[in-house]
């Protein structure tokens, strides 16, 4: 015990190891994954953002982004599959003075859970949501998704997918949610700042954040992880307000970032306390 | 500091000296540290850590700004810069 210790001692601190379990460092994620550049870019959101650290709670389903919950030094929930959404639900019900962060992928908030985003959104649960979109199902070796754009290759779709790929911003302004931006991991100062924004906002906010998977989306489509950042660089146009029936991702045309919706609506808590807790 | 165009303040402003820091047995060696420091500080070292990686080593130190980006695009929670004084 005493020697490992002193390394610690000798080790020098990274300014985010208080919001991480540092015993469970280096994580599970692949050597050039993006998941802990937007969990890190989570961290540094909750940090600015003032709030008090210990009234976060983070949940998380299954699939590698679901990894994120057993590396945050907050209370957090690694759920099961596509339910963290329904779990954060209840968790910030039962103690309104929690804010819920929802970090998962988009195979289990799109695909297995899809149902439970779009109702959440449309009650305008108060939550922020943060989906890593890798654009495939990366843990269980790379089957195609819900996000998996036209024709890229797959484990599931060998020759390109036939399917067309959900557009995330425009599923979530049409089910209801007060705010929505979409960022890459490489603007993860953008993402971060735009994390701090929706964990300020009530209501229902929903970040998608594009991030790659060299190991199993990358390596069948011919993208190194260093290629698809480039391409993060080079084909990405930051267009707020952008309206969200035009951001469908297509690298050859241009995929738009930044913020696209920010209204205020009564929450859901708030329009129950109205209608059944009516205190005299 | 080299510019693509001088700025008019140029001699006026301090530019932020930074240090930075490497947790090399953290480090997966993506190298996106290395690609994206706008100022080139870092390079591949060509030492192995505890997993077998090569983290990034510092090239050139007197070029850090002290920007942060190596610290925040970093997925591994490897490096970060602080300001020297
Ligand atoms: S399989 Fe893909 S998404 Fe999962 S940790 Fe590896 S690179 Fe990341
Ligand atoms: S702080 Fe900025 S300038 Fe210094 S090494 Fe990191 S990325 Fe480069
Ligand atoms: S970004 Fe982090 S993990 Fe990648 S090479 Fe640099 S220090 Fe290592």
């Amino acid at each position: 015990m005493a020697k490992k210790n002193k390394k610690a001692e000798l080790q020098p601190a990274h300014p985010l190891d208080d919001l991480i379990r540092t015993d469970r460092i280096p994580h599970i994620w692949c050597q050039g994954c993006g998941i802990g550049t937007v969990f890190s870019a989570c961290l540094i959101g909750m940090k600015h953002s003032g709030l008090e650290l210990n009234k976060f709670a983070m949940v998380s389903g299954i699939g590698c982004s679901g990894r994120a919950a057993g590396y945050v030094n907050v209370d957090s929930f690694h759920t099961t599959h596509g339910r963290a959404i329904p779990f954060a639900t209840g968790l910030k019900l039962a103690n309104t003075d929690l804010n819920v962060i929802v970090f998962s992928g988009d195979g289990d908030l799109f695909a297995i859970g899809g149902n439970h985003f779009i109702h959440a959104a449309r009650r305008n649960m108060d939550l922020t949501v943060i989906c890593v979109n890798n654009l495939t199902y990366g843990m269980t070796g790379g089957q195609v998704a819900a996000t998996t754009p036209h024709m890229a290759r797959s484990t599931t779709t060998p020759s390109g997918n036939p399917e067309n790929p959900f557009n995330l911003p425009l599923l979530a302004f049409a089910s209801g949610a007060t705010y929505v931006a979409r960022w890459t991991m490489l603007h993860a100062r953008d993402l971060a700042e735009s994390i701090q924004v929706a964990l300020l906002k009530k209501g229902f906010s929903f970040i998608e954040v594009l991030s790659p998977c060299p190991i199993n989306y990358g390596r069948r489509n011919k993208e190194k992880a260093l290629d698809t950042l480039n391409m993060y660089q080079e084909k990405t146009i930051i267009k707020n307000g952008a309206d969200p029936s035009e951001l469908d991702i297509d690298f050859d045309k241009g995929v738009i970032l930044g913020k696209f919706i920010d209204v205020d609506k009564p929450t859901h808590i708030e329009n129950y306390d109205k209608i059944y807790r009516t205190r005299e | 500091m080299e510019f693509w165009r001088v700025p008019f303040d140029a001699d006026e402003i301090d530019v932020t000296q930074g240090e930075v820091h490497i947790l090399e047995d953290r480090c997966k060696g993506c190298g996106y540290c290395i690609e994206y420091c706008p100022r080139q500080v870092l390079e591949f070292s060509s030492k192995f850590n505890q997993k077998g990686y090569h983290p990034p080593a510092v090239r050139k130190p007197d070029n850090c700004v002290n920007c942060h980006y190596c610290e925040i695009i970093c997925p591994e929670f490897a490096i970060y810069s602080v300001e020297t004084t």
